[in-house]
């Protein structure tokens, strides 16, 4: 078992590598001007573009501005973000809670209902609760997530007016910037924070402004979850031990709930990864429509600025995601399945 | 029946399956409708600029859109450009980015695929290295990498994808591979002296591609989401351009009519929108249809 980590905590350092090249790689493809030009502030600094190649070295060969790249990343520093006006690090940590905190939330929903329309749907198939959600999983599948967040604002922000765009009220946010002394943002999570700081209508209305970006998220995330449920639990009904103990009377919820869902949860694990990236690729539409300052917000802010930096730190983040996601997906899967650990 | 090649008759079995499933004949449907739609569009909606067929005619600078009347049967768009010209040139883009991408990439990953699959060895280990690399950046945010660096444009939206979007066949064509390369008829085969080249051709490629045929249906819809979605934040195609997200995009501010009618100006938002969604939902239903029919566990019952 010990071997087993070793050699997986092996692979994703050199997975993390690999990332750090070829993002390097993609950034190198920009000129050592163009690269200068952004130590560029004024128009009179542009003389100086010459000079700022030398200084930084930015027409040094490959390998030397990786590494001199990567001694700067490691210190922390990551550059200078445009959208935030400030260091990409410090930026970095004050978009992201309100990624989390979404996340946070929207996850065990999709986790949850997955493998619970999942498992309802195989137990019945064919039957009509079989089909219906099948056909909600090809629909959420095919939704793109921007357009649905669109429609879904139309619908409940101007037809109902139930909901609002962004992640506090008008009112509320200026009463924390008037009152900075009785309001301290500890987690960054506007709901954990407004209770923490004994603000219960901060936290509620926080909450109220995540209804709709949780709902977003859910639907278009659900079906990828739902359908590893579904063609497990069919597989799992079918195999010899389910006859064996329909054979000698067990009852159908034991053999449903206690015998096939237990198995049909592996492959679920499996596709953790994969729901890990579906919300990180999610997450960008969800923010930018509802205008929520998260990291995918920034993303996209940056790159319409053609920022770079702000693009290699969040890849680069996302790789760290994955690759922790995956330490751990591997590390459960050996544990829940014995096959694996014993070998 | 039974004189005919045995392939032929399987290819038979494989359509009568298909398009014995409801699903596969509504996506067939929509999908033939969006293929006359494609291909009639200079019928359809006349070009005003003939060397730009692409660019979206419009009257006015006004940015308020205006309701479906008779001179525009979908109404205008903000910037008074013509909804129903763009949705009709938008499907010849949409096919034009599914196709570009799912074709490169699919070549380019089943043929590497399949070449280090059946040799196995050095190459193997190093391009299943670089996939693995590749498997960490989600698509979305490595294509908009690859776009801030390459710059904006519709054109270096669709080569990123393709760049990105191999990955996905030389995964799904190796595994298959892996599993006919020590199968008896392979082995046979080269018993008896045929190429390498001939047995990945004729031997190992007609039995290994149902799957990447289903992926490549999936993947039409989802690159055209993806590729749309990139237009819509401003990275993709440039305003007036005939492309359904970039229609989706200029309709943004006006989701929310004046309080008296929320809903004023829903055409501009519903009808491009509308065209987004049918049009992955026909590939999805597609893709579905297909793994049902390839299912060899469902496949004889």
């Amino acid at each position: 078992m010990l071997t087993y980590i070793l050699r997986r905590f092996f692979f994703l350092t050199f997975v993390l590598f690999g990332v750090s090249v070829l993002l390097f790689g993609i950034l190198m493809t920009f000129s050592p001007e163009r690269r200068a030009a952004a130590y560029v502030t004024t128009p009179q600094q542009a003389k100086d573009i010459p000079r700022i190649i030398q200084q930084f070295g930015l027409d040094d060969p490959f390998y030397v501005q990786y590494v001199r790249w990567i001694k700067e990343v490691s210190r922390g520093n990551m550059g200078w973000s445009l959208v935030a006006a400030r260091p990409v690090g410090e930026a970095f940590w004050r978009y992201f809670p309100i990624t989390l905190e979404m996340n946070l939330y929207a996850a065990p929903i999709v986790i949850f209902l997955g493998i619970w329309l999942g498992s309802v749907s195989g137990i019945h198939r064919d039957s009509w609760i079989d089909h219906s959600t099948r056909i909600f999983a090809i629909i959420g599948w095919s939704l793109p997530t921007f357009l649905f967040a669109l429609v879904l604002l139309m619908v409940f922000y101007g037809y109902f007016q139930m909901f609002s765009p962004g992640v506090l009220s008008d009112a509320l946010a200026m009463s924390i910037i008037d009152h900075p002394d009785q309001y301290t943002a500890y987690t960054g999570m506007l709901t954990i924070d407004g209770l923490l700081n004994g603000r219960l209508d901060i936290a509620l209305d926080a909450l109220h402004h995540l209804v709709l970006p949780i709902l977003t998220y859910v639907i278009v995330v659900v079906a990828l979850n739902m359908r590893v449920m579904r063609s497990g639990i069919i597989e799992e009904l079918s195999k010899d031990y389910v006859l064996t103990a329909r054979a000698k009377g067990a009852d159908r919820r034991t053999i449903h709930y206690r015998h096939a869902r237990r198995n049909a949860l592996l492959p679920v694990v499996t596709v953790a990864g994969q729901l890990v990236a579906m919300s990180m690729e999610g997450s960008i539409a969800v923010e930018v429509v509802y205008n929520r300052q998260g990291i995918g917000w920034w993303l996209a802010e940056s790159a319409t600025q053609l920022d770079m930096p702000v693009l290699m730190c969040i890849c680069l983040f996302m790789g760290v995601v994955f690759v922790v996601t995956n330490l751990t997906i591997d590390i459960l899967y050996a544990y829940i399945d014995p096959r694996i650990r014993l070998n | 029946m039974d004189n005919t090649h045995p392939r032929l008759r399987e290819l038979k079995y494989t359509l009568y399956r298909i398009f014995r499933n409801p699903s596969a004949i509504i996506g067939f449907t929509l999908l033939v409708f969006f293929i006359g739609v494609a291909v009639l569009a200079p019928v359809l909606a006349p070009p005003k600029y003939a060397h730009n067929p692409y660019q979206m005619p419009h009257k006015g600078f006004s940015p308020t859109p205006k309701p479906p009347s008779e001179k525009a049967i979908f109404g205008t768009t903000s910037g008074q450009y013509d909804i129903y010209y763009g949705v009709v040139w938008g499907t010849r883009t949409a096919f034009k980015i599914g196709l570009f991408v799912v074709v490169i990439s699919g070549l380019f990953g089943v043929g590497l695929g399949a070449v280090s699959g059946y040799y196995g060895g050095w190459l193997d280990e190093a391009l299943m290295r670089v996939t693995d690399i590749m498997w960490a950046i989600p698509t979305l945010v490595l294509a908009m990498a690859i776009v801030v660096a390459f710059g904006r444009g519709l054109d270096k939206v669709m080569i990123a994808l393709a760049l990105i979007q191999w990955r996905w066949y030389v995964r799904v064509i190796r595994s298959e591979i892996l599993t006919l390369r020590d199968q008896d008829f392979v082995q046979a085969a080269r018993v008896m002296g045929v190429s390498d080249f001939k047995i990945i051709r004729r031997h190992i490629l007609p039995n290994a591609i149902y799957p990447v045929l289903i992926m490549a249906s999936m993947d039409m819809g989802s690159m055209v989401i993806t590729a749309s979605f990139m237009s819509f934040v401003g990275l993709g195609s440039p305003k007036g351009y005939a492309d359904w997200g970039q229609m989706v995009a200029l309709a943004r501010n006006y989701i929310v009519g004046p309080p008296d009618d929320p809903l004023r100006f829903w055409y501009t938002i519903a009808i491009p929108g509308a065209c987004i969604i049918l049009f992955v939902l026909a590939w999805n239903l597609i893709g579905d249809a297909l793994r049902d029919a390839f299912d060899p566990k469902l496949r004889r019952r």
